[in-house]
């Protein structure tokens, strides 16, 4: 997931990716080719694209309502069975079946949950802050602090992640939640995406305000926070994912804490022949729920969002 | 209420080799309706915000009601003020718009309900209190910034070009309606434009300022009938006002034009010789066909506008820059290429020193 | 850059780059900074920690050892399928979706959904289909008499990570492709219509060229995604196998640092990561900042 490594230039002038507006579209009657055959066409091609993209997720939903005998009996069958009730009950309440000290997975979930909100929340709260003391305070170092926050960009967890750690062990904040999140919290993305924001509310707005009285602190939470709104709702879906697919992180820090994407991974790594493949289809679609359903009940702010962030 | 006093005003932005604006010296009395007058980038602008405490004064000081505001935060000058975008709250509906700097004040409730209802009823707003400002026309927001500024009960008013997006038609209203609130309140008002129509109807005095320097202050008739400079001549008066060049003839009493024309002139026979700006409104000029002492001039392009026609012309043998426009009664037919006789009273010749542009009296 | 209108304050705004400025200091440069340091020395003892100076005798090594160079070659062989194979069939998908009157939207949200999806969940949704015992692709592949066994086959492991790679990242280039093609004026592509240009036409010589500045960011985010976001994938499928054939540079710096204790090695290879990033951030900026446009 891009937002926490790659690099959003703040947008100046035309911005050509944005999504327009709903168009009307006219049919001009110059335009050659039948028109009805290419739509029907499209319809094809993107159903089967659909399809395409659907299809592992439909596979690994049937195989989590089946028992174990019957997915290691090749070739699976492709229609639903009747064990969903029991896989998933004993996936959230157990775990997987092979491993000694099999984690639930409802605790497991708990945790990516906790993780995922941690980090949104605390990279859109410093985030929030800092662009607001960049865009707003004329200060000594401000440039110095930018361009640190703006450095972040360029160190992508995984290429700093021994010193990383030995920073996090020597704080005594391994297999903790804090250990889990903090690290991971900086952002020069929500940061930019903020400054930008801030940059297109109208200098009046602040003049105003300051002649009715408004002080720093109550224009940032009078004015500033509110008009933030939809940006917030926008990149709160785009974090709270990134927070819950974290994987190498709470990979190596987490030994009781495991997330549930990191779980997935020590069920497999038991061994083909070992592995709980019912158990581990169900976690795998529970592990999906929570973001996809973010991403889809969220959906208009998110690809706004996201659009806006990532250019 | 309070008076404004501004003096040796001086502003100079950091980096900047010159000062923006250059020494400004005015007093603004109690319930005075003055209007800073300019075109823009001439710092009418900085100079209003400099007064609201927006902008550091760098030199000089602004007194509001006999005190030293210089250091004083925008909120403690008890001063309202009125943007040119309106600068409404959008995310405020109408109401907390205008309760908004109440609300900060810590007023009781009941009474910042009282002054926001009699401020939206004298403002017609009264229906619109619950309503967001986009889902108002360009009028009704202007009302509703005026609202703002009108329940804090300020001493000073600043308005900065607020009419200046609202519609042609729009505009006359709502200049009308501001005349009638400030008479009604009495406020002192700081009000700035680049539109001579609002400042010459609005303004008690203008101030008309020209690169950071107010040229001259006074109420608009004198501005309009006794500029100060060149720079106030032209600007004020539409069409502008005409200028030729000329020297003072010997004897005084009129200005002589290259290609021997003389215009009558107040000026005594002692400035004989000393080369001067002719200013002559075009609203002054008559067509004089058998009087002496007129000024022959080839018309170039007709303007016929209904009640009046515009001729502009070029006054005979003059040279190229010696053109004049006449504002003549729409019954008077004038043809390109057509000499005509334009003669003008010597009370309505202005004359300028070419070099310091200032008015010689 | 800041606002012509600011506030006056001495300590409040450093009050609130506090957290930020923390967080980043703590956990982002000095780290880096460590990283930095261990890549010029090496350890002597594993026990005390002893390291000496060694000058980029770090560096040396690597850039001497030829299974970093293989690690080189399969981390840009992987980056640019990935890379190709999601734009194109992104790019594909968003120029039908642009061009079907009714229902878009639809299939917007339709696929939209595998962008939620953590690398490492996709990685597992692929690995199960190609299971040598239990996936059904593998199963119906060895009865068309390919068997299909990632396990021990270094190019079907590579088939496999890319794919699975692939597949989550093409709803994102959906929704920027489909967002880049919504913003081009319709009256264009009508203008080259009437000029005579046929569908295919149209598309390579208006619509392309006006979506360049969508492609070129996605081409440098496709990029960044294939270098370091799809650590997991590997770690989570292949473990950067078989026989180092799925065995990218990212997974090499913690397969090196973690397991194999290299830290020297491991950091060199750190900065040279870093080095990467900073080149491809720097090429983002300067060609996003100026737009490859019109």
């Amino acid at each position: 997931m891009a937002a926490g490594t790659a690099y959003t230039p703040p947008a100046h002038g035309d911005r050509p990716a944005r999504p327009a507006k709903r168009r009307t579209r006219a049919t001009p009657a110059g335009m050659v080719e039948n028109r009805r055959r290419s739509a029907l066409m499209a319809h094809g091609v993107l159903i089967l694209g659909l399809l395409i993209v659907a299809f592992p997720l439909y596979v690994t939903f049937v195989a989590s309502t089946h028992e174990l005998r019957e997915i290691t009996n090749a070739p699976m069958s492709l229609i639903p069975g009747d064990r969903m009730i029991d896989v998933y009950s004993r996936a959230l309440l157990r775990g997987s079946a092979n491993l000694t000290s099999a984690t639930p997975v409802w605790f497991m979930m708990w945790n990516s949950l906790v993780m995922a909100m941690l980090i949104a929340v605390g990279k859109i709260v410093i985030s929030i802050l800092s662009a607001f003391a960049i865009v707003y305070f004329r200060f000594p170092g401000r440039m110095v602090f930018f361009w640190m926050i703006f450095i972040t960009l360029m160190l992508p967890v995984e290429v700093r992640i021994l010193p990383t750690y030995e920073v996090v062990a020597n704080l005594g904040m391994l297999d903790s939640y804090a250990g889990l999140a903090v690290p991971l919290i900086a952002s020069a993305t929500a940061t930019f995406l903020f400054r930008q924001l801030f940059m297109t509310l109208p200098d009046e707005l602040t003049e105003a305000a300051r002649m009715d009285g408004a002080g720093p602190m109550r224009f940032f939470v009078d004015f500033v926070l509110p008009l933030s709104r939809t940006n917030i709702a926008a990149l709160f879906v785009i974090l709270f994912i990134y927070g819950w697919n974290q994987y190498l992180w709470p990979l190596l820090i987490t030994d009781n804490l495991e997330t549930v994407v990191v779980g997935i991974y020590r069920m497999l790594n038991v061994g083909d022949d070992n592995a709980d493949w019912p158990v581990i289809m169900a976690t795998v679609v529970l592990a999906m729920v929570p973001p996809v359903l973010v991403v889809l009940v969220m959906q208009r702010q998110f690809v706004k969002g996201l659009v806006e962030t990532e250019k | 209420m309070a008076e404004v006093t501004i003096r040796e005003a001086r502003k100079r932005y950091p980096g900047a080799t010159d000062d923006t604006i250059k020494g400004i010296d005015c007093d603004v009395a109690d319930g005075e309706f003055l209007v800073i007058l300019g075109p823009s980038g001439c710092g009418k602008s900085t100079l209003l915000r400099m007064v609201a405490g927006l902008e550091r004064i760098s030199e000089g000081e602004v007194l509001i009601g006999g005190r030293v505001v210089n250091e004083l935060e925008p909120k403690d000058r008890d001063i309202a003020m009125v943007f040119q975008n309106y600068a409404l709250y959008p995310h405020m509906s109408v109401f907390d718009n205008m309760a908004y700097g109440l609300k900060i004040r810590g007023l009781p409730r009941t009474e910042i309900r009282e002054r926001v209802e009699a401020a939206a009823a004298l403002l017609e707003l009264s229906p619109y209190l619950a309503r967001r400002p986009r889902q108002l026309s360009g009028g009704q927001r202007q009302r509703v910034a005026m609202g703002r500024a009108i329940v804090r009960e300020p001493s000073v008013f600043l308005f900065d070009e607020p009419l200046s997006n609202l519609d042609a038609k729009l505009r006359t209203q709502m200049r009308v309606e501001i005349k009638r609130l400030q008479q009604r309140l009495g406020i002192t008002s700081l009000y700035v434009t680049h539109d001579q129509v609002e400042a010459m109807t609005l303004g008690d005095r203008l101030m008309v300022m020209n690169a950071g320097v107010a040229d001259q202050i006074g109420t608009p008739l004198e501005v309009y009938h006794r500029p100060a400079t060149l720079f106030v001549a032209g600007f004020i008066g539409s069409p502008a006002m005409n200028f030729v060049a000329g020297r003072v003839a010997s004897g005084g009493g009129a200005v002589e034009l290259a290609g021997g024309h003389r215009l009558p002139a107040a000026i005594g026979g002692s400035a004989a010789g000393r080369p001067v700006t002719a200013g002559i409104r075009p609203e002054t000029l008559v067509l004089a066909d058998n009087e002496p002492g007129a000024v022959e001039a080839i018309v170039d392009l007709v303007e016929a506008l209904g009640a009046d026609t515009l001729v502009h012309c070029r006054v005979a043998a003059a040279g190229p820059d010696a053109t004049l426009v006449a504002r003549l009664p729409g019954s008077v037919h004038a043809r390109q290429g057509e000499t005509l006789r334009l003669a003008v009273p010597d009370t309505q010749v202005h004359l300028f020193d070419p070099e310091t542009t200032r008015a010689i009296v | 850059m800041h606002k012509r209108v600011t506030f006056d304050n001495r300590w409040l705004p450093y009050l609130l780059v506090a957290p930020q400025i923390a967080v980043t200091v703590v956990f982002f440069l000095w780290p880096a900074g460590q990283a930095l340091q261990q890549s010029v020395y090496r350890v002597t003892n594993v026990f005390t920690g002893a390291a000496r100076f060694v000058w980029f005798d770090n560096f040396e090594h690597l850039f001497n050892d030829s299974l970093y160079w293989d690690s080189v070659q399969v981390t840009f062989v992987f980056s640019a399928a990935v890379t190709v194979l999601s734009m194109a069939a992104a790019l594909f998908l968003a120029v039908m979706a642009d061009r079907v009157v009714k229902g878009a939207s639809l299939y917007k949200t339709l696929l939209v959904w595998p962008y939620a999806v953590a690398p490492a969940v996709a990685g597992v949704l692929w690995l199960f289909l190609f299971q040598p015992a239990v996936g059904i692709i593998s199963y119906e592949l060895a009865q068309m008499g390919q068997p299909f066994n990632f396990r021990v086959d270094g190019t079907q492991a590579m088939l496999l990570v890319i794919l699975a790679a692939a597949w989550k990242q093409v709803s994102y280039n959906f929704l920027f492709f489909l967002a880049g093609l919504q913003a081009i004026p319709k009256s264009l592509i009508e203008a080259a219509a009437i000029d005579g240009a046929g569908p295919a036409k149209r598309f390579w010589t208006i619509v392309f060229p006006l979506l360049s500045p969508t492609t070129f960011f996605l081409l440098v985010v496709n990029i960044v995604y294939a270098f370091f976001d799809t650590f997991s994938i590997i770690h989570a499928v292949t473990a950067g196998g078989p026989a180092g054939a799925t065995n990218m540079l990212v997974y090499k710096v913690y397969n090196d640092g973690f397991i194999g204790l290299d830290l020297g090695g491991s950091a060199a290879q750190s900065v040279v990561l870093m080095a990467i990033v900073v080149t491809l951030t720097v090429v983002q900026f300067r060609f996003i900042e100026r737009r490859v446009h019109y």
